[in-house]
């Protein structure tokens, strides 16, 4: 296992260098001043020197990339000061480190990831899991049919019907606001708890879906047919053998939209005005605050990275047969 | 010996191409093997809710495709700001005045706060930017991830190795964050900052973002297929009797890998559509004044305490459109694989 971990681990750092490579150049060797990008339209001289300065663009490309990499590991200086160990360089549009601003939206992102999922693993799961114990019965088809129609909302639709419902036509919940939990566990939960539940509607559909199609799959199996033959019972074979099987893709999906939430719920956080990285990826696109989205860019590439390995080593513990080789 | 199967699945290809069309032909009433494609349509047309789902995702396609025509007929166009023209259309918040959006026999699904264009157009326009653009960015996916798929499977070996690299390399990137990212990018290299960026050239960039990050799934499905495929007995057969790889590319392997291209295609294509109504919901996408289906969520969004009827039907168009996709999703796959269970 811990060859494992470390062999993967290895390779996915060599992908996140050259994700940082990609990302870099595919900034700096467009044919243009990467200084005028950042600068826009009307762009006065003074700042395009100062620009050109922080990004210490009278250097060679190779150059720039060398220090920059080289600041996220050892920390570099700036003229607004000295930038310590993971140093993904100083904003173009406010002076700030990157590295802070990105500290300082992670926990409203983090909430959100980890509220939502808790909603929608627990609803979703559940009811594929009931949906596929009961296949066929009337129960399935509400559940699927629901499923069905709720996973072809989006989020940028159903936001705004559920805030106008619930925040500006009853009132009965105030608009989704971020509070710390360190501060005040109330009103963090009920901040977010819109955005939780609109969030949590889309993805609970499709692990429902997913959960439901991956156990039918695994009931009609070879081992699960042989262990009721046996005389198990079907409460005992559905949850010890049938569940554990379709455990697999629904790790995988678990995997992959924890890595896309943690890398930023853009839609979520635009829709409900909330300030997670996710909005600051899509505000430093707008601004082409390039630093900063550099510094997302690598951060959720770093989330998708680590969610592959560790759902890879998952699947060794889910099934005994996955030799981690 | 060359498996009769594929022989006759060279025909299916062509068959499945033309089946989702209007036209079916009346099947032959010898007794004759059927091609694995004739068999999958005739499974489809038996299924009820996957035939009307297909009638629907059709009409859709057509009424996007017919909205310049349908725009002439209902006499509006999605440009004029009709009210600014008509100062009685809007009240003094610039509301659609009479409530209900400005619903009137005129305007039938009432018009835009602000600047008072027609919904009607509008949503019409907007399906069409956003179907036909995702509609060539997914058959150029399909089109890469079966050439990559194929020859990293068939030719095996360092090829193999390095495309399959790649192929990590960019599963890895956060796909999202790179259509956002990429899309200025895209633009300015064409463009010079200080002018306006044309719509064919936004197009191009949506179309080649989407393509750059869209094709990876299939090209591993498709390897692996290949790969399984490439040393059974009728390539086999077919390279000792001196095919090229071009030859056995065309005749032995694409026939047999046209279930697993359709029904990726099912899922591409929805999710393709998502990704450029997201890219102009966030403001990078399509631009005013080009009409675009996601665009209109993030106009709503805007103004949804006032005027939650805008948002309506865009709204209500693309649940059905998606409900519709998912389930015709379904069928094709059902009709293709008649054992999964569902």
């Amino acid at each position: 296992m811990l060859r494992f971990l470390l062999r993967r681990s290895s390779g996915a750092i060599l992908i996140l260098v050259l994700i940082s490579a990609f990302t870099f150049f595919m900034f700096f060797a467009i044919p243009q001043d990467p200084a005028m990008l950042a600068c826009g339209k009307n762009c006065s001289p003074d700042a395009l020197a100062i620009i050109h300065k922080n990004l210490g663009l009278d250097k060679p490309v190779l150059v720039q990339y060398w220090n920059y990499m080289y600041g996220i590991f050892a920390g570099r200086n700036f003229d607004v000061g000295h930038c310590s160990a993971p140093c993904f360089g100083v904003s173009f549009n406010n002076q700030q480190m990157v590295w802070d601003t990105i500290k300082d939206r992670f926990p409203l992102t983090l909430s959100l990831t980890a509220g939502g999922l808790i909603v929608f693993l627990t609803g979703g799961l559940s009811a594929g899991l009931i949906a596929a114990a009961k296949r066929g019965t009337w129960l399935d088809k509400v559940f699927s049919g629901v499923s069905l129609v709720m996973s072809s909302f989006q989020i940028y639709f159903l936001g705004p019907v559920v805030l106008g419902i619930f925040v500006y036509s009853t009132g009965w919940l105030s608009k989704p606001k971020y509070v710390p939990f360190t501060e005040d566990l109330a009103k963090w939960f009920m901040g977010l708890l819109i955005p939780w539940l609109v969030m949590a509607t889309i993805f609970t559909a499709n692990y429902t879906r997913i959960a439901r199609s991956s156990m039918i799959e695994q009931l009609q199996e070879e081992h699960v047919r042989a262990a009721r033959a046996k005389g198990m019972g079907a409460r005992y074979v559905f949850m010890r053998y049938a569940w554990r099987g379709s455990l697999i893709p629904i790790a995988t999906l678990v995997g992959m939209d924890i890595a896309a939430l943690l890398g930023g719920g853009m839609v979520t956080e635009l829709v409900f005005s909330l300030n997670g990285i996710g909005r600051l990826a899509r505000d430093s696109v707008v601004d082409k605050d390039l630093p900063t989205l550099m510094g997302v860019m690598l951060i959720s590439a770093a989330f998708i990275l680590i969610m592959n390995v560790l759902v890879d080593a998952l699947y060794a513990v889910i099934d005994p047969r996955v030799r981690l080789a | 010996m060359t498996s009769p199967l594929e022989i006759e699945s060279v025909e299916a290809s062509s068959a499945v191409e033309s089946a989702p069309g209007a036209t079916d032909k009346p099947e032959p009433k010898k007794h004759e093997g059927r091609s694995p494609g004739q068999l999958m349509w005739r499974r489809f047309k038996r299924d009820r809710t996957g035939v009307v789902s297909a009638v629907i995702v059709i009409v859709f396609f057509v009424v996007a495709a017919l909205a310049p025509l349908i725009a002439k007929v209902y006499g509006k166009n999605p440009y004029t700001l009709y009210g600014q023209d008509n100062p009685d259309l809007l009240d003094m918040f610039n509301m659609p005045s009479g409530g209900n959006g400005g619903i009137s026999s005129e305007f039938w699904f009432g018009i835009e706060p602000n600047l008072g264009r027609d919904v009607f157009t509008q949503l019409l326009y907007g399906m069409r930017t956003s179907l036909y653009t995702a509609l060539i960015a997914t058959v150029l996916m399909v089109a890469m991830g079966v050439v990559i798929g194929i020859v990293g499977g068939y030719f095996g070996g360092r090829v193999d190795y390095w495309l399959g690299r790649f192929t990590d390399f960019l599963l890895a990137l956060p796909s999202q964050l790179f259509f956002v990212a990429a899309m200025p990018v895209i633009t300015t290299v064409f463009v010079a900052p200080d002018r306006e960026t044309p719509t064919y050239i936004r197009t191009l960039a949506i179309i080649g973002v989407m393509w750059f990050l869209g094709w990876m799934g299939l090209s591993r499905l498709l390897r692996a297929v290949t790969l399984t495929l490439r040393d059974r007995e009728f390539v086999e057969a077919a390279k000792v009797a001196g095919a090229s790889p071009w030859r056995i590319i065309r005749k032995e392997l694409l026939p047999n890998l046209v279930t697993p291209i359709l029904v990726q295609g099912t899922y591409l294509l929805p999710s393709t559509i998502l990704n450029v109504a997201f890219l102009s919901y966030v403001g990078v996408g399509y631009v005013e004044p080009t009409p675009d289906w996601g665009r209109m969520f993030s106009i709503g969004s805007g103004i949804y305490e006032q005027d939650p009827i805008y948002m309506l039907f865009p709204g209500a168009a693309m649940v059905i459109f998606f409900v519709a996709f998912n389930l015709l999703g379904d069928s094709v796959r059902d009709a293709f694989d008649p054992k999964t269970g569902r």
